[in-house]
């Protein structure tokens, strides 16, 4: 700004309307999307239509006018491709159901009730909690005073799928807890509730964990007192494994953590130390661990496996080779052969019926939501945002790679679940809270902190105290 | 720590970046050996998902698709599948397609750019494509008559409409059952195709188009035509018929059949050396014509020329540059000159049509989805083989073969028939091949047919003993 006559700050753009215009184009495309679904599987316009897309567009539009009154200057697009990834999700997740129930009435079996509805109504609660975090948190910054209420909550929800009685195994894995009717999977909320209770930590401890102690191949290593946290996370991330099996979110927190770490110390040796205990940890868990070892060689060798334990990669790889380039196109592909096509494997579904291309498209959106979460991360001006929202957009980074990398055999497969895709509420609700969290840290970062009332009247001007 | 975090950023990017090029190589590079992965049901299932085009013969189809009511929703049946093997091949998962299924692929699955309109609302629905239709030209009593005659016999039947090119019958023998080849177990599939390759006798092969054979004594026709063409000859000149005939510039010697002469003093007319099939007139003919003069004549009636039916048939050869007794060999349809039982079919049907050949076709109209009709195809002119004048005196002597000479096998009663046998001799290890050409009626002929028996396990093997009675069963069947 320059000094002298009367200031006049630039006025920055909000861009809300640009983002209500891409929330629209993200909007009709699951439109056409379901059209489609309906059409080329011989269902025809499917039925309660216009209810569903309306009830996706209300929800969008309660977002945009909460983001409009709550978060006036936060990134325009973070919202429009959240949503559109979960429409997208949502359009597959159809897509799926009417596969199922295709294939009933040909065996002549039970209808099986149909997912969607249920993950629409998860979005719904979804938006929710999203309005609640934009109204309820006003300044992100506050948040740094539950570090440790919120590291304390996150640990126990890690630990809860443990306890008994409400502790849930599901296909060998145990992260679910269910109370009543109502299961969820509380590893999902408890990867916000630690990333927020590792900005907080780390922006107090980062001085003594930055300390030099020794100097080993020409690299600065800290002190052996320092190495607490860092152990713990480790003893924590395996246990996880261990007693949960839990293989994707065991890697997802102890990779968030070792990030953290080094953004906040700004020192490599906390990466080369996190690697060292992440390999041993690794072979610790391939040598005494049987289902660590099924999965590494189901990866190494998917066929010699193809009808047992091989069997979902296999019908996943089959699955992406049958959508080629183009794709086989929505509502032409066979994406149920693959179990747990509307979970962990609805990435398979996508690359099946969308292709090569659909692939590219969703990465992308993805790489887009994770870069403007980093971008905010950088331009915000206190450390505990930025380490938050770096934090956060990592877990979804994170995320991404490792489900994806499994379904596609990059990496040894691990049951997490595909940010906005797959379906299930515990994941969906979590990744909506994370965009309202990153808007809420990007609107402070885009804030101008000096603006006029009236532009003609440019002799007053009023400093905005924030 | 922005710095940090944008290094981090970068990571992501690899990341991002591992992942489509893993993505790349699955769907585009790894793509097709998924596919085909024994355990992958995903194509089998892909293409039993959609109702594919029927191939008629006459109203009825030979290949049709069969709803099944279980997951693999259609199924390829073929209703006589060895009488039809030649003509619509068969549609394997495992070993692709052949015949017309493979021709005629983007008419039986819809994708032809003929129904551009139905595919433009497919394409906004999203739906697949509907196979249209594919009508042959068979005339199904001439394949059957052709298919009986061959039983039991390894050989090919091929028949025209002279007028046309129509193709009325393309018959082999052995042949295969393509129902085994589309059924839906792959091993079976596997076992049955196995059996088919390694049979000696190549039930695969499509003989009547694919099979060459040297035409023997059926070539003497073409000598004939080359020799009226010339205007040196007419059906009564006199030529040299000894028992038998040293060939040019060299030692060997050639003979008639019964080693006879063919005539009084071993002179012969044009129309009894061909009435009785005597080599050294016709050797010393086309000497006398050059080989030149015979290729042309050769190739006017399809020769040295390869044809799409649209099956791709084999191309038959007469021999480039030939010295004397080269020449001499060629004109009786030995040496190095080689016919399918479609070419010389063709010889017949030109001869028979005033001397003009017609390029031969197998589809007759392609239907959309709605049987509505979207293309025909117009009979084509190939060349002009002959005078009609010409034409017709060699009829005429192709007539005295029938009546009076060694065809008499293929006579029907009440119908001038024209016709020439054939006995080829093609290595010692191999039975000489038995071959008969004609048409009928002699006058605008409804069909002309050709015969090629490779191997009957009969001892006596002649041209009118084997190939004829089938030939005539075939003409009649047209005639009837």
């Amino acid at each position: 700004m320059s000094v002298g006559s009367p200031q006049v700050a630039r006025r920055q753009p909000s861009r809300r309307s640009a983002e209500l215009l891409l929330l629209g184009c993200a909007w009709s495309l699951g439109v056409l999307s379901t059209l489609q679904v309906g059409w080329a599987t011989g269902e025809g316009t499917p039925s309660r239509l216009w209810v569903t897309v309306g009830v996706v567009g209300a929800l969008a539009l309660v977002m945009h006018l909460v983001v409009r009154l709550k978060a006036r200057y936060a990134d325009p697009v973070l919202l429009p491709v959240a949503t559109l990834l979960t429409i997208l999700g949502l359009v597959m997740i159809y897509r799926i159901d009417v596969a199922s129930a295709q294939r009933a009435e040909r065996n002549s079996a039970p209808q099986p009730t149909p997912d969607v509805y249920a993950q629409l109504t998860w979005f719904a609660i979804a938006v929710v909690l999203f309005v609640a975090v934009l109204i309820l948190v006003n300044d992100h910054r506050r948040l740094q005073r539950y570090t440790y209420s919120f590291g304390l909550l996150g640990l126990i929800l890690l630990v809860l799928p443990l306890a008994p009685i409400i502790g849930t195994t599901v296909n060998g894995a145990t992260l679910w807890v269910r109370i009543g009717g109502f299961s969820f999977q509380p590893a999902e909320a408890a990867k916000i509730l630690l990333t927020l209770f590792f900005a907080g930590y780390l922006v107090v401890k980062r001085d003594s964990l930055a300390l030099v102690r020794s100097k080993f191949l020409g690299l600065g290593f800290p002190q052996i007192r320092d190495l607490g946290p860092l152990i713990i996370a480790w003893v924590v991330s395996l246990g996880v494994l261990v007693f949960e099996r839990d293989l994707g979110t065991s890697l997802l927190f102890f990779g968030l953590f070792i990030t953290m770490l080094y953004i906040a110390t700004q020192r490599r040796s906390w990466l080369i130390l996190g690697s060292i205990f992440f390999t041993i940890g690794a072979l610790l868990a391939y040598q005494f661990f049987e289902h660590v070892r099924n999965r590494v060689s189901v990866w190494l060798d998917p066929w010699s496996y193809a009808d047992t334990s091989g069997y979902q990669i296999v019908q996943s790889l089959y699955g992406f080779a049958n959508g080629g380039i183009m794709g086989a196109g929505l509502g032409q592909g066979f994406p149920n052969f693959v179990p747990f096509a509307n979970t962990d494997f609805i990435v398979a579904a996508i690359g099946e019926e969308l292709g090569l291309t659909g692939m590219f498209a969703l990465l992308l959106l993805y790489a887009v939501l994770i870069e403007r979460g980093l971008r905010t991360a950088v331009s915000v001006r206190d450390s505990f945002g930025q380490l938050l929202a770096a934090g956060l957009s990592i877990t979804l980074a994170l995320q991404v790679f490792v489900i994806v990398g499994g379904v596609t055999r990059l990496i040894p497969l691990t049951g997490l679940t595909t940010p906005f895709l797959s379906y299930g509420g515990s994941s969906l609700v979590a990744n909506w809270v994370i965009v309202a969290l990153l808007l809420r840290i990007s609107d402070r970062a885009r804030r101008p902190e000096i603006y006029q009332i009236d532009a003609d009247d440019a002799l007053t001007q009023v400093v905005r105290r924030l | 720590m922005s710095r940090q975090i944008r290094r981090i950023g970068v990571v992501l990017a690899l990341m991002l970046v591992a992942l489509l090029v893993n993505i790349t190589v699955i769907q585009v590079v790894l793509a097709r050996d998924y596919r085909e992965r024994p355990g992958n049901q995903r194509l089998l299932l892909a293409e039993y998902d959609r109702e594919r085009g029927p191939i008629l013969v006459g109203a009825n189809p030979a290949a049709r698709s069969v709803e099944t009511g279980n997951t693999l929703r259609y199924l390829r049946t073929y209703d006589d599948g060895p009488l039809y093997a030649p003509i619509t091949g068969f549609y394997s998962l495992i070993y692709g397609a052949t015949g017309l299924e493979r021709t005629e692929n983007r008419v039986l699955t819809g994708k032809s750019d003929l129904f551009f309109v139905d595919r433009l609302s497919q394409l906004f629905a999203g739906r697949q494509a509907v196979g249209g239709a594919v009508t042959t030209t068979i005339f199904p009593a001439a394949q059957e008559a052709a298919f009986k005659g061959l039983k039991g016999k390894v050989g090919a039947v091929f028949a025209i409409e002279p007028s046309t090119g129509r193709i009325l019958a393309s018959v082999q023998s052995p042949s295969f059952d393509p129902n085994l080849l589309t059924s839906q177990d792959p091993e079976a599939i596997r076992a049955y195709y196995e059996v088919l390759k390694s049979d000696p006798a190549k039930p695969l092969l499509n003989r009547p188009i694919v099979a060459l054979n040297p035409p023997g004594s059926t070539f003497k026709i073409v000598t004939a035509a080359a020799a009226l063409a010339s205007g040196l000859y007419t059906p009564d000149s006199i030529l040299p018929g000894p028992a038998s005939y040293r060939l040019p510039l060299s030692t060997s010697e050639l003979n008639n059949w019964n080693r006879k002469e063919c005539g009084p003093d071993g002179k012969v007319t044009l129309k009894q050396a061909l009435a009785i099939s005597c080599n050294t007139a016709f050797a010393w003919l086309g000497v006398q014509l050059g080989d030149e003069a015979l290729r042309k004549q050769a190739e006017l009636m399809g020769f040295d020329t390869s044809f799409q039916i649209p099956l791709k048939a084999a191309t038959s050869r007469f021999p480039a540059e030939l010295d004397a007794p080269q020449t001499a060999l060629s004109a009786i349809g030995q040496f190095e000159v080689r016919a399918t039982a479609m070419q010389m079919a063709m010889v017949g049907a030109a001869i028979g049509n005033n001397g003009v050949t017609m390029q031969p076709y197998l589809v007759q109209e392609v239907r959309g989805p709605d049987l509505a009709i979207l293309q025909t195809t117009e009979p084509t002119r190939f060349a002009d083989a002959m005078t009609p004048l010409n034409a017709a005196q060699l009829t005429e002597m192709m007539v005295n073969v029938v009546e009076n000479g060694t065809g008499s096998n293929a006579q029907i009663s009440g119908v001038r028939v024209a016709g020439k046998t054939g006995t080829a001799e093609t290595d010692n290890e191999r039975p000489a091949v038995a071959w008969f050409v004609a048409f009928a009626p002699a006058k605008s002929p409804k069909v002309a047919v050709a015969v090629v028996i490779e191997e009957s396990g009969a001892t006596e093997i002649s041209g009118n003993g084997l190939a004829a009675p089938i030939a005539r069963e075939v003409m009649k069947a047209v005639l009837r």
